[in-house]
């Protein structure tokens, strides 16, 4: 080896690390401080100074935040099996049948996946105060739709395009209704797409801020990241950045944990999709 | 009998295609009318609602005012004209520099972040699995955690980066990073680059993954240097891909909120579009102005969409080339 391919190769692997250690650094540092009690919070602490549990009791056993991880699974989980079961026959239609109109219905799909969650705000609370679902997860699973369904509906049709045309030509010959084509054949082959899209859907509507904060004004109805947000200590000055720490720690833990186990699959998902994870 | 037989065939075939049609469209009424429901007629009501005096307290109050809210103007008895609405605010146009400047400058270092690390992990070398799990990270945690886990890392007094950066001699004194107008904007730009340039990585390497090795290999051959094979080879190949993640993330910071909202609440310096107009509508009795405010912010990326894919000629839906 030529020792200007060595210096080369020296400088990949630095560039390697860096990459590593500042996508890892800022959540280690979270639990890190999540770790620290008292007066170690002040003290600047590479390494976790003490295994203090007092920041987690401080979070799971006072206040509402484990109310608020309930609604988060709660409104995560219904807005997910609901746009995926519109998804589902709806993207069979767009990918599968040709019919006039159909690029344009998929721009106008594609044209909702961009809105401005803002354009739609003062619409949509008129809408939910109408309804009487403000100050209810209702409001949130009602409005998270319109990033949930455009997104599910994009990918599964991208992933539905790819599937063989003679398994459904077989099922046409043998008289199958395009009811029977989707629940007997396609939906078996595309398990892998929709755990993928779905909890791709579920990050999505478990980070969710601006609809989540808008739509609910007592501290019980809050979602997780509308009650980390307003975590606040005694006093206006004083941030309770252990707790902070603590709560961040304990709702992006599963997530992290879910993403990693599903990274190849996320990946080809986020791909396909193209749209905002 | 022949002929009967295949009008019999045709007919067969006509009737498959209409109940095949019949149920496209049943599969997809409920989709449609969903999204009607939660977008278009939303948006609607936001547009109308802008266009009236409507209060937060009172929705169905209000009546319609015309261009009130965007601009009006009123004659002084001395002879003035004075202007009021949105188009002449100033907080407004501050909040749209701020959105843009953010946009234009956080895309560009994801862009050219994004390709790096996405060249990293398309060339094959040891604990590359390693890394991209690493790269997963930060888009896995929620914004508003990470907002907070930086908002503690950039504290003035007991953060981590005032630390190193003094220590490493970066800084001769600590940076109140979040609270001061000069570095507020920087502050919400790191972490936004740090939070989806793994977004950018993932579709660039996804776009480099599909140019065939043997062009590597031809350009080893002839002995061409790597960067100018980078830039003649390698860049117009994954073009079309990096164009529609360009434009992705274009719409994504164009309508931030929730970075801005939690890591510099309340100042100017970062206030974009989407956190103004929200306060308007909610936190101040401003409802009509702030729907006036996001009607204009969904016009301008409109446009913008319109004129990227038009100059660009970008192929969003990915139709064409099936």
């Amino acid at each position: 080896m030529t020792a200007q391919a060595l210096i080369g190769k020296i400088l990949f692997y630095i560039l390697v690390f860096i990459i590593v250690v500042v996508s890892v650094f800022p959540f280690y540092y979270a639990i890190v401080t999540s770790f620290a009690s008292g007066s170690q919070l002040f003290q600047i602490n590479y390494w976790p100074p003490s295994l203090d549990l007092t920041n987690y009791n401080t979070v799971l056993f006072a206040r509402n935040f484990p109310r608020s991880v309930l609604n988060s699974l709660f409104i995560a989980t219904t807005t997910v099996v609901f746009a995926l079961f519109l998804a589902v026959t709806a993207s069979y239609a767009l990918a599968r049948v040709r019919f006039r109109g159909r690029g344009l219905l998929l721009v106008t799909i594609l044209a909702v996946s961009m809105f401005p969650q803002i354009a739609v705000l003062a619409g949509l609370y008129e809408l939910v105060r109408f309804l009487g679902l403000y100050n209810t997860p209702w409001a949130m699973i009602l409005s998270y739709t319109i990033f949930t369904l455009p997104f599910t509906v994009w990918v599964l049709t991208t992933f539905m395009r790819d599937l063989p045309i003679e398994i459904e030509e077989a099922a046409i010959v043998d008289g199958a209704t395009p009811w029977v084509i989707i629940t007997q054949v396609f939906l078996p082959l595309l398990w892998p797409a929709l755990v993928t899209t779905g909890l791709l859907a579920f990050i999505g509507a478990w980070n969710e801020f601006l609809f989540a904060l808008t739509f609910t004004i007592q501290e019980t109805q809050r979602t997780v990241p509308v009650a980390i947000a307003l975590l606040s200590g005694a006093s206006v000055q004083e941030i309770p950045w252990g707790p902070i720490m603590a709560a961040s720690v304990v709702v992006t833990v599963p997530l992290v944990v879910l993403v990693l186990i599903f990274q190849r699959k996320i990946v080809a998902g986020l791909t396909a999709g193209g749209v905002k994870g | 009998m022949t002929t009967t037989s295949l009008e019999h065939g045709k007919d067969r075939g006509a009737s498959l295609q209409q109940q095949r049609a019949r149920a496209a469209f049943w599969f997809l009424a409920p989709m449609l009318v969903a999204l009607f429901c939660v977008a278009a007629w939303p948006l609607l009501r936001t547009i109308y609602f802008s266009f009236t005096n409507t209060s937060l307290d009172n929705l169905y109050g209000g009546h319609l005012i015309g261009f009130g809210n965007y601009l009006r103007w009123r004659t002084m008895p001395s002879g003035a004209v004075r202007y009021y609405g949105t188009l002449v605010d100033p907080d407004w146009w501050n909040a749209v520099w701020n959105t843009v400047r953010f946009a234009i400058v956080s895309v560009s270092f994801e862009t050219v972040l994004g390709m790096i690390v996405a060249l990293v992990l398309n060339a094959e070398f040891k604990g590359r699995g390693l890394v991209r799990a690493a790269i997963l990270i930060p888009w896995a945690i929620p914004t508003i955690v990470s907002a907070k886990m930086w908002a503690w890392m950039l504290n003035d007094q007991y953060g981590i980066i005032n630390d190193l950066a003094v220590k490493l001699h970066l800084l001769d004194h600590k940076l109140a990073w979040t609270a001061s107008t000069d570095t507020a904007m920087i502050a919400v730009l790191i972490v936004d680059i740090w939070k989806t340039t793994p977004f950018m990585a993932l579709l660039c390497l996804a776009g480099l993954q599909m140019i065939p090795r043997d062009i590597y290999e031809a350009t080893k051959i002839d002995g061409i240097n790597p960067i100018r094979v980078f830039f003649k080879v390698t860049l117009p190949l994954v073009r079309p891909a990096l164009m529609v993640a360009v434009i992705f993330r274009m719409l994504d910071a164009l309508r931030i909120f929730d970075l801005v909202y939690v890591l510099t609440p309340n100042s100017s310096a970062t206030k974009t579009m989407s956190v103004i107009s929200r306060e308007n509508m909610f936190d101040f009795a401003h409802f009509a102005y702030g729907a006036a405010q996001s009607t204009l912010l969904f016009t301008m990326l409109a446009i913008f969409v319109l004129l990227f894919v038009w100059i660009g000629k970008v192929d969003l839906t990915g139709e064409t080339n099936r």
